[in-house]
């Protein structure tokens, strides 16, 4: 080694050796008062399209079979029967225990203000800007929910996972993080690595807050865990300290053809996701939680020629939690019978999204509804209370 | 244009005297290379922007006039799937459409690779990074289907031949291109008098769509703090209409779609009857107007020198736009000449995509270090990685491009990302690496201290020390 200087004589003048994480603004205890508020809000974004006449299929009335024909399953096909009108696809029954625990509702027949062209593209992206339209937008709903509230801190709120969060987007912070982002350095490399960058004071703490956050999932075993268990065992982790607010994305739900196994797979994932952010809360954090899952659109109510269903308007909303009213199907039905349809073909969106999610974020943090009308979503009418918050 | 006296008030003076070719290379290139000797002066940059472009026939991209038969082929199978729905025959051609889909997804990553290759091997870094700048600016991409790949042919054909001559031309060349025109919606939308709008009658309205002329004055053109009003917006969106493409021809005016009548943008009344030329006229006169060369001045500045440059800068880039009536030119001889440009400190932190470029440079990757490399190990090795870094390939979140703030970029996720990339790719880039001490040097160039120079000798492996390297401040600041 032709360095003039031992390593230990290198690192123990310049301070680095042991950890110097102390100067991460993670370390620095947060007490509860001082956040914003202490309700927790999940945002998941289900991308693809969801659906929502598939996860809650209306199969009393007699039509649905008709449009459906082999995607069709009802309360006799093994879908968990609802209220005698409605029935939870198959997939998931996981979820059954949490429904009977009052913990989990829809909403059908909700959309964005979207219409008619039914891209992906452009549907996610007014999704989650919450706008009528996407001309000089440049950030998402949930960051302007940020900006409106006082006592925010950028470890409030966590986009998780690798997909660009868009309603998160904007000029307050927030932090970003991917479990599969930790860090893996030998502990010479992590070293070095302080030492080298001991003189960028920015760079140095984002790679010690990299290594707190890559130590969040110590001791939770990953492998074989799915990249969505990872995600949500990382919120719940979070949640469970001083985040108020994480969103992450679950993908899969454009189901063109072969309905059937892709939806299980989509609703495994789903199930799970919600069932390991409840398992791994920590002390009273589920009681205090409501999670909103929106999706782009819904699918045409008709299936195709290849035992799927293509782009449609009207969808449905999922919500969980233990701050929310559960066990219910919420929205206004527009049915499905002859005349019933958007454009002869899709569900007949008869309310916003984003007036459900107004009314959760109104629930939990008591923010005004005029701000909400406003700013948050500009140019929405709320409507009336649909209760879905305790 | 540059052999004249120098007159020590003359900040072009001052520039001679501080000018650093080092510094020239990080903050106005992509690094050292120990293969390219860097620019001895000002003057040798600027000569770099107009010299022939080697680089381009050393690593040609396709560019989009040839892109556009892949748009046509794809258009046909789509055709016969139309009209044969429900058959084998559609069935095959949904197939063949896939194909078209996937050669276009593998060429998106082989240009990553030329484009990769001449940011490598350029004597004229500037040259391609003034590229990028633009490009950036005019931010655009496909929306669906093949066109989703268009981004570099796209580059290629209205940017880079377009960046040392006049700003209302880049700006015409970029804002009527098939792909912004495609991005930013201006296909579809419809004069809601044009004759178009009144065969289709009240039950079937057609509307305006005012998102291209809302950017371009906002992010092309004035800046969000221009004094343009809604008004101007929708007046501006009314003579946009018209503006369209096909795959076979390209650019294309369908007069049918136009507005009628003469629409006023910022008190200027343009045309009675629908005409091509009357866009092109209000573009140039929003290139010239001063609001555009404030906000060019401001971007260039913060992208080049700092996220807070010194005001001067900014107005000396804007008096040399406005004195030279939007020549490019003259601008970035002022940013080369300005003595802020040669702040010994470096503050603006590297994006994703110059800290991958730079690293390839400094490494001097061979030029085969693509050749024969399939789509999964370009997503497993660059594509995804830029993805954790934050800055996915041709894909900006928006119509702004990427952030230029560094706070955005230095994050845990992001710095953890770089770390992972560092340590783990460069070696698979280049076999043997150099020796880290070495390497430290010609990285790092004078700016190497005695930390990183420690690290890389005290790192258990090669790899680690040149992630090592890498990661240094020196490296990932310009």
């Amino acid at each position: 080694m032709s360095s003039p200087l031992s390593r230990r004589a290198f690192l123990a003048r310049s301070g680095l050796v042991g950890c110097s994480l102390a100067a991460s603004p993670l370390l620095t205890p947060v007490s509860l008062a001082a956040a914003p508020w202490d309700t927790r809000l999940v945002v998941i974004i289900l991308r693809g399209g969801m659906d929502g006449l598939d996860v809650v299929q209306p199969y009393g009335d007699p039509a649905f079979s008709k449009l459906r024909g082999s995607l069709a399953v009802g309360a006799e096909g093994g879908a968990h029967d609802l209220d005698g009108y409605f029935a939870m696809h198959p997939s998931l029954g996981p979820l059954v225990p949490m429904w009977d625990a009052g913990q989990l509702s829809f909403v059908h027949a909700v959309s964005t203000p979207y219409r008619d062209k039914r891209s992906h593209f452009d549907g996610q992206d007014l999704l989650e800007a919450g706008t009528t339209s996407m001309a000089g937008v440049r950030d998402g709903w949930l960051n302007r929910m940020l900006q409106a509230v006082p006592g925010v801190t950028p470890q409030t709120a966590y986009a998780v996972g690798r997909s660009d969060m868009r309603l998160l987007q904007g000029a307050a912070e927030v932090a970003n993080w991917a479990p599969d982002a930790d860090l893996r350095l030998s502990p010479q490399a992590a070293r070095l690595l302080e030492l080298v960058t001991e003189s960028d004071p920015a760079l140095h703490a984002a790679l010690a807050e990299a290594q707190v956050l890559s130590s969040v999932g110590e001791g939770i075993d990953k492998k074989g865990k799915s990249g969505h268990v990872q995600i949500a065992e990382f919120a719940a982790a979070r949640l469970s300290e001083e985040a108020r607010i994480a969103a992450f994305s679950l993908n899969g739900w454009d189901t063109h053809g072969g309905q059937a196994r892709f939806m299980d797979t989509a609703l495994t994932r789903l199930s799970e996701t919600l069932l390991t952010l409840r398992g791994k809360m920590r002390g009273d954090t589920w009681r205090k939680t409501a999670v909103v899952a929106m999706t782009e659109f819904g699918r045409t109510a008709r299936q195709n020629g290849t035992a799927g269903t293509d782009h449609g308007t009207g969808g449905l909303m999922i919500v969980a939690g233990g701050a929310i009213k559960g066990g219910r199907v919420y929205g206004q039905w527009p049915g499905i019978g002859d005349g019933d349809l958007f454009q002869d073909r899709d569900l007949m969106p008869t309310g916003d999204v984003r007036a459900q999610a107004a009314w959760v974020m109104r629930g939990l943090t008591g923010l005004d509804r005029s701000v909400l009308e406003s700013s948050i979503f500009p140019g929405l009418d709320m409507g009336g209370d649909p209760g879905l918050v305790l | 244009m540059l052999s004249r006296v120098c007159v020590r008030s003359d900040p072009w003076c001052v520039a001679l005297r501080e000018f650093d070719p080092q510094i020239a290379e990080i903050r106005f290139g992509y690094g050292l290379s120990p293969l390219k000797k860097p620019p001895e002066n000002a003057q040798d940059v600027l000569d770099g922007l107009t010299a022939p472009d080697v680089m381009q026939s050393a690593f040609p991209i396709e560019r989009f006039a040839k892109f556009r038969a892949r748009m046509v082929q794809a258009q046909a199978q789509n055709a016969i799937r139309r009209k044969n729905r429900g058959t084998d025959i559609a069935e095959a051609a949904r197939k063949q459409r896939n194909v078209l889909n996937r050669e276009a997804r593998t060429a998106m990553f082989d240009w990553l690779g030329q484009t990769m290759l001449r940011r490598t091997y350029t004597e004229t870094a500037f040259r391609e990074r003034i590229i990028a700048f633009w490009a950036d600016h005019f931010t655009a991409r496909g929306k669906r289907g093949v066109i989703r790949r268009g981004t570099s042919p796209y580059i290629e054909a209205a940017i880079r031949p377009f960046v040392t001559g006049r700003f209302d031309d880049l700006l015409q060349s970029a804002v009527m291109h098939p792909l912004m025109l495609d991005y930013l919606d201006q296909t579809r939308a419809m004069g809601p008098n044009s004759t178009r709008a009144i065969k289709r009658g009240p039950k079937n309205p057609a509307g305006l769509n005012e998102n291209l002329a809302r950017e371009v004055l906002e992010l092309h053109t004035l800046g969000v703090n221009g004094p343009y009003t809604q008004d101007d917006v929708t007046q501006l969106a009314e003579l946009f209409t018209g503006m369209t493409f096909d795959a076979r021809n390209g650019f294309k005016f369908r007069q049918d779609f136009a507005e009628p009548g003469a629409e006023t943008v910022l008190g200027v009344a343009y045309g009675e009857e629908p005409r091509v030329k009357w866009v092109r006229e209000a573009l140039v006169d929003l290139a010239a107007h001063p609001s555009t060369a404030r906000h060019l001045a401001w971007k260039m500045a913060v992208h080049f020198v700092s996220d807070h440059p010194d005001p001067k800068l900014i107005d000396a880039l804007e008096a040399a736009y406005i004195d030279h009536d939007g020549a490019l030119m003259p601008v970035y001889e002022v940013l080369l000449g300005h003595p802020s440009a040669w702040e010994p400190t470096f503050s603006n932190f590297k994006l994703p995509i110059d800290f991958v470029s730079s690293a390839l440079r400094a490494l001097a990757i061979p030029e085969n270090a693509f050749a024969g490399r399939d789509e999964k190990w370009m997503r497993r090795f660059f594509a995804m990685p830029l993805v954790h870094m934050g800055q996915t390939w041709e894909r900006p979140v928006g119509p702004d491009g990427w952030a230029e703030e560094d706070p955005e970029w230095i994050t845990p996720q992001g710095i953890s990302a770089r770390v992972a990339w560092a340590m783990d790719v460069p070696v698979r880039m280049k076999d043997p690496l150099p020796d880290p001490r070495a390497f430290a040097e010609t990285a790092l160039g004078r700016f190497a201290d005695d930390a990183v120079r420690f690290a890389a000798g005290a790192a258990e492996s090669r790899p680690e020390a040149v992630g090592l390297v890498l990661m240094s401040p020196a490296f990932q600041r310009k």
